[in-house]
């Protein structure tokens, strides 16, 4: 071995020889990566070779036009929902750590209540609503007002239930999660934002909820994707959505499970889409929290086909950030 | 050392001049029952250093604190620039300032903490931005190229485009004093900057301040630096359990303390 002078050495100076030792085994390794692989193989060939899962069904119906139009349903109620519920969820998030008392008090009421009633029971009450209305108007509380409808059926179609159901249930989720991102945020960081004569909502836009977006992320795209299963209880008030029209399906030719296989495919499918962009998501919002960002998986991937070691993200300067001129 | 307050920098012949840029007169601060300032009196002059030193816990950064309005004051009367901070006094009757003009009050006040405080999320030069820009509405590309003019004076030049965690902490802390800078504030609060520096980072950060002192900046500074209160400082206040003990010429206080609290304090930081 040499001792060279790290500061100085540069290319010049010869590296210390690599250090030469026996490895230490690890036969538990081994004996657990073979059981898995085996059960594995086991499960696949089930898979394959069980006649009773009818892949051939699976494929005819993957595609079939009123499946794709029921994956189209999801996806749109899907991102209403979740569009609703984070908006309204920052809304009450801000509103419960308001010095207001009644504000913050109508905040957690809101949160006890949509938190506290089982999803599946609000999509039937915004279902039923138009039975308890008489009308809907618009106007001075207690005054005159404007009649908008005298038949609030026809505002509050099964739709516009479907979405107030789940993204009015949504958002009492959000709140709490957005709540939790808003705490993270160090104290000093709107100390500082007051000290440069910001105020308080220009605060929480532009320091504050930048910051939060890091804890908020993660259990958003859990909530997400835990949405894009639950507009399945929409069929209860009969909207057609995937789940619904891989039933419609096998009401008539009775291939229950190649259709239940049909519907999760698609769940999966969009599953991993959402994982994969939560994971870009969750990369832009690191910036300044981390040193350098980890490699996308392209990144790691290219490195490996070069064999280079992998290198780090390009730098942080280069990721494209909103300017604070707008 | 300086005798009287430095106006060298300033408009004379006006008025205003007379005017000392903060005063404080029996100020109390109390968090429930725990009395935090028990009745400070102190006065700044225009362009003038004056150094706060003490052991924690004697009020000195909640003081500095009190003058731009992050804490509120419980009694007593604290003015800045001959307004007094949080308030509006019409007749005999004190009106609550709005959020918006105490805002507008603060933003004319540069504060640099002893945590930095930078917008990890923002490049340097934006956090720089940030003040002018997001409060100031100033366009954008004079803010950034005064921006870059305040980061050279800094001495950092080059990290225009860093985020605040690939710098170090003295390098952090110029940047939090170029951002207080870009307000082009008429006073500088420095709560504790140097505390929580490595040793070797923290001059640095001192040779900045010197030369904002040197330009003429009020400036109020929480400092357990004896020797850059001794050097820049034209007063030096030694507080101790919520009161002013002693205060006067640095060389004065710090060489020849009257009090023994101010000794025995002298004596365990030198």
């Amino acid at each position: 071995m040499t001792t060279t002078d790290a500061d100085s050495s540069g290319e010049r100076a010869g590296r210390p020889e690599p250090i030469r030792a026996v490895p230490v085994r690890h036969p538990g390794r081994w004996v657990a990566a073979g059981i898995i692989v085996v059960l594995l193989a086991q499960l696949v060939n089930w898979a394959v070779t069980n006649p009773a899962l009818k892949w051939n069904v699976v494929g005819k119906y993957l595609f079939n036009s009123s499946i794709l139009q029921g994956v189209q349903r999801t996806i749109m109620l899907t991102i209403i929902a979740m569009v609703m519920g984070i908006v309204l969820g920052i809304l009450l998030a801000v509103m419960r750590l308001s010095a207001n008392p009644i504000v913050s008090g109508a905040a957690w009421v809101y949160i006890w209540l949509f938190r506290g009633t089982p999803v599946i029971v609000q999509l039937v009450f915004w279902y039923s609503i138009p039975a308890v209305l008489q009308s809907i108007s618009l106007g001075i509380p207690f005054g005159p007002g404007w009649l908008i409808t005298d038949d609030p059926k026809t505002i509050i179609t099964q739709l516009v239930a479907v979405c107030l159901g789940l993204g009015l249930n949504e958002a009492a989720y959000m709140a709490e999660i957005a709540r939790g991102g808003i705490l993270s945020v160090d104290e000093g960081q709107v100390e500082a934002a007051s000290a440069l004569g910001m105020p308080r909502l220009l605060t929480m836009r532009r320091i504050v909820l930048p910051q939060a977006m890091r804890v908020i992320i993660p259990p958003t795209g859990n909530e997400t994707i835990s949405m894009l299963k639950t507009t399945s209880l929409v069929s209860a008030i009969a909207v057609t959505e995937l789940f619904q029209s891989t039933q419609n399906i096998s009401n008539s030719n009775y291939e229950v499970v190649p259709l239940l296989l049909v519907a999760s495919i698609w769940y999966l499918f969009f599953t991993s889409v959402l994982t994969v962009g939560q994971y870009y998501v969750e990369r832009h919002y690191a910036r300044g929290a981390a040193r350098a960002l980890p490699p996308t998986p392209l990144q790691k991937l290219r490195a490996a086909v070069r064999r280079d070691p992998v290198r780090t993200a390009p730098a942080l300067a280069e990721v494209p950030w909103v300017a604070p001129h707008d | 050392m300086t005798d009287g307050p430095p106006l060298a920098n300033h408009p004379m012949g006006r008025p205003a001049d007379a005017i000392p840029m903060v005063e404080a007169v029996g100020v109390h601060k109390a968090y429930g029952r725990l009395e935090v300032l028990k009745g400070i009196d102190l006065r700044v002059e225009r362009g003038a250093v004056l150094c706060l030193i003490g052991p924690s816990g004697s009020g000195k950064s909640t003081f500095l604190r009190c003058i731009n309005h992050l804490e509120k004051i419980d009694g007593g009367a604290l003015s800045v620039d001959g307004e007094l901070v949080g308030y509006r006094q019409s007749g005999d009757r004190l009106y609550e300032l709005k959020d918006r003009e105490v805002c507008d009050k603060r933003a004319e006040i540069g504060m640099v903490f002893q945590r930095f405080n930078l917008f990890p999320h923002l490049s340097v030069l934006d956090n720089i931005v940030s003040g002018p820009v997001w409060v100031r509405k100033a366009p954008g590309p004079d803010s950034k190229e005064r921006a870059r003019q305040l980061l050279d004076r800094v001495g950092l030049a080059d990290k225009v485009d860093a985020y605040p965690n690939q710098l170090s902490g003295g390098q952090q802390q110029r940047v939090a004093i170029a951002r207080a800078l870009a307000m082009d504030p008429k006073l500088m609060l420095f709560d504790e900057p140097t505390s929580a520096l490595d040793p070797e980072l923290v001059g640095d950060v001192l040779d900045v301040m010197r030369a904002l002192a040197d330009e003429g900046m009020t400036m109020i500074v929480v400092t357990h630096e004896i020797g850059f209160a001794r050097e820049v400082g034209d007063t030096v206040v030694f507080m101790d359990g919520g009161v002013v003990v002693e205060q006067g010429d640095p060389t004065e206080v710090l060489t020849n303390p009257r009090h023994e609290r101010t000794r025995s304090f002298l004596a365990k930081v030198l």
